[in-house]
């Protein structure tokens, strides 16, 4: 394993995942240079770090950030890895805004976000395929699945209210059971 | 820019942030209904604009924020938004990274993980359905999000090709 790197390490590191990612893969790329090339973290270390990270609140690569940060330099290590995730894409995030509003009204630039809309749709609901296919085994998930799309999707209730309402019932659901039952 | 403006900024995207159990995309349908609904920052068709947008864009998805931010209040409102999102769950993430590991057989650990997973899905499935609702979508859309899903789900396409091409097919005007 290597040293414990340095808060600049930290910065550079994941600027560089951030732009390796460009167009998606965040997370392969995190474990890549994470696990592989830099040797920060142990295969098992990483899978569990992203557990965690997919369950709280938060995006996940920005949680990772945190959490790895925290792991080598506590609060100033989370900034700096943050600091280092997201600098470029949010100056490029504040260029592609400046850019769609001076010119959102231009017929072609509303033919291409059209199309490019439907992709980002359709990426969305890979993500749905791609997690489910794990976790929606059973009457009961597939239930708490469909409760809260319909409540904050469909019917479009407040996150909270759903959240409140379903959470609890699907902790308790997911209680782990006493060994004979399971 | 106004003051009131950068508050509802803060207050949005910090409770947003608390609430985005699962990653950033599960309180898009919440995040449409603030932004153009009650603030009317942005209409629905420029909010699917934005999220396509932000969906190419490099860096971690919750990016959108930032731009959100910036047309509510200008650049001072995207770096608000930006760390408003980022601030609450991050501290969050500080204070169970502390105990994580000690946790790994907790039964609290074990149910959380179990059971907000399919709620997680479900959130997902929310954004999908709300996003292309504010795309103001028609069957030609759809086919072409059908088309994109299926190679999402089967290929490791790098998304922004594919979302690259979704844009030429709609350049040429053939959706």
């Amino acid at each position: 394993m290597s040293d414990r790197p340095s808060l600049l390490d930290l910065a550079l590191t994941f600027n560089h995942i951030a732009l390796a990612s460009f167009g998606g893969g965040l997370s392969a790329w995190s474990r890549e240079v994470l696990v592989a090339e830099k040797g920060w973290m142990e295969d098992e270390e990483f899978l569990s770090a992203v557990t965690m990270c997919r369950i709280l609140p938060g995006a996940n690569q920005v949680n990772l950030a945190v959490f790895v940060g925290v792991k080598f330099h506590g609060i100033p290590g989370a900034f700096c890895a943050v600091f280092g995730l997201t600098l470029v894409p949010v100056a490029i995030a504040l260029a592609l805004a400046y850019f769609y509003f001076q010119y959102h009204h231009v017929p072609a630039v509303q033919g291409v976000l059209k199309g490019a809309a439907a992709a980002a749709v359709a990426l969305t609901l890979s993500m749905v395929f791609k997690t489910g296919r794990k976790c929606l085994k059973g009457a009961v998930p597939i239930a708490f699945f469909l409760a809260i799309f319909v409540m904050n999707g469909v019917l479009r209730w407040p996150l909270l209210a759903c959240l409140s309402l379903l959470a609890p019932l699907a902790i308790a659901w997911g209680w782990p059971r006493s060994r004979n039952a399971s | 820019m106004n003051l009131r403006t950068l508050t509802q900024i803060l207050l949005l995207f910090s409770s947003l942030s608390i609430l985005s159990i699962g990653g950033g995309n599960t309180v898009l349908p919440e995040m449409h209904r603030k932004t153009v609904a009650d603030y009317h920052w942005l209409t629905d068709k420029q909010f699917a604009d934005v999220f396509a947008i932000s969906q190419a864009a490099p860096g971690p998805s919750i990016l959108i924020v930032t731009i959100l931010g910036y047309k509510a209040a200008g650049v001072a409102g995207a770096l608000l938004a930006t760390i408003a999102m980022m601030l609450p769950a991050g501290m969050l993430v500080y204070l169970v990274s502390r105990v994580w590991e000690k946790a790994k057989e907790s039964p609290v650990r074990k149910a959380i993980e179990k059971g907000l997973a399919p709620l997680t899905v479900g959130l997902i499935l929310a954004s999908g359905w709300v996003m292309s609702r504010a795309a103001d979508h028609d069957w030609r859309a759809y086919i072409l999000t059908a088309v994109c899903t299926a190679l999402f789900s089967t290929t490791k396409i790098n998304p922004i090709i594919l979302v690259a091409a979704a844009g030429l097919v709609g350049y040429l005007g053939w959706v």
